[in-house]
């Protein structure tokens, strides 16, 4: 008999305060096996952000630190350069990071700053109670668009990973999401892969997790991971936008 | 022929969100509405532990990490 499936020793046995069906807990986990196999949790340091995953840090095995709203990019880079032998991790929330965050994501990735980020796309903020956020999409109802988002009058909903792919620095860039086992080992896969490249110094990655937020978005759980299947992926398609590692493989042959 | 497994549910930890329930392929979870936890929630529960087939499909979507799968 062999246990196939237990938590992981990268998270501390607390009870997470997220909401029921909350894939949050789900990202949390990915992140904390990926540093359990890489065997990088005794070194590593992450920054959490303002958002629901305020508390990262009660349930992050490892050492972590607090950024004020959107900082956890240049809180992530002092820490970094100060203490290079480290793993740095930051894990962030649309509002957090698309939004009051854009200038530290877009400069650290710019700067190839070598830290890794676990972005959670959930087309909304959250703790704050289910306000629209940058990457709201669309005819998509909260709190402060509650006739749904016109693109007229808020614009279209940004698309960080995109945006992100096109500078130099941006070693590696995905997007995946947690809506079925099948996509979520996928997701495994790639946050494993940008904290490789980090490992091996080569500068900044990004993996941008499409997630769910049944409370504000006032649906089941169940009916959530439906929801961000039909609608959010469609409009933020799952995928890799960039890996330089690659790059320079091809260049080279 | 499929592997047999077991599944264990830390009910005390469970937040009766259901997104195991679904993703069974041999349909064997469900959410107990005879009981509520200390959280205040209908956990989920195995029905027929002899089908399991050890897949980790409910594990993997579980947000709490309140499942363990074992394979016999
Ligand atoms: C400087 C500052 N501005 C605004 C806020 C209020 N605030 C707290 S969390 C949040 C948005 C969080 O949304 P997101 O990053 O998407 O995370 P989620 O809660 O959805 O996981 C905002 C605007 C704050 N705490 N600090
Ligand atoms: S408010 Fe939304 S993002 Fe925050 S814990 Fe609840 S479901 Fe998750």
């Amino acid at each position: 008999m062999a246990v196939v499936f237990e938590r992981t020793k990268g998270l501390t046995p607390i009870s997470t305060h997220y909401c029921p069906g909350c894939t949050h807990g789900i990202i949390h986990r990915l992140t904390a096996e990926a540093m359990e196999e890489l065997g990088v949790l005794d070194q590593a340091i992450g920054v959490a952000p303002v958002g629901c995953s305020v508390l990262a840090y009660k349930y992050f095995n490892c050492d972590m630190h607090e950024a004020a709203h959107g900082r956890a990019p240049a809180v992530a880079t002092g820490i970094k350069r100060v203490l290079p032998d480290k793993f740095v991790f930051t894990y962030q929330g649309d509002g957090d990071l698309a939004s009051i965050g854009t200038a530290e994501i877009v400069h650290a990735a710019h700067r190839s700053e070598n830290i890794s980020v676990v972005f959670v796309n959930n087309a909304i903020y959250g703790m704050t109670g289910g306000q629209m956020a940058p990457t709201t999409l669309a005819g998509q109802r909260t709190t402060t668009s509650p006739l749904g988002r016109d693109p007229a009058h808020a614009g279209y909903p940004i698309r960080i990973s995109e945006m992100l792919a096109t500078i130099p620095g941006a070693t590696f860039i995905e997007r995946v999401a947690v809506d079925s086992p099948a996509n979520v080992r996928k997701a495994k896969r790639a946050i494993k892969r940008a904290f490789e490249i980090q490992l091996e110094g080569k500068g900044f990655s990004l993996v941008e997790v499409l997630s769910t937020c049944p409370t504000n978005w006032g649906i089941e759980p169940p009916n959530a991971l439906k929801w961000l299947k039909e609608n959010m992926i469609p409009y933020y398609p799952l995928g890799n936008f960039r890996d330089a590692t690659k790059e320079e493989v091809s260049d080279g042959q | 022929m499929a592997a047999k497994g077991r599944v264990t549910f830390s009910q005390d930890q469970c937040k009766g969100c259901g997104l195991c329930v679904d993703v069974c392929p041999v349909h064997i979870l469900a959410l107990d509405r005879e009981s509520i936890n200390a959280k205040g929630y209908n956990p989920a529960y195995c029905t027929d532990q002899e089908k399991c087939i050890a897949c980790t499909n409910c594990a993997t979507m579980c947000p709490d990490l309140v499942i363990v799968v074992e394979r016999l």
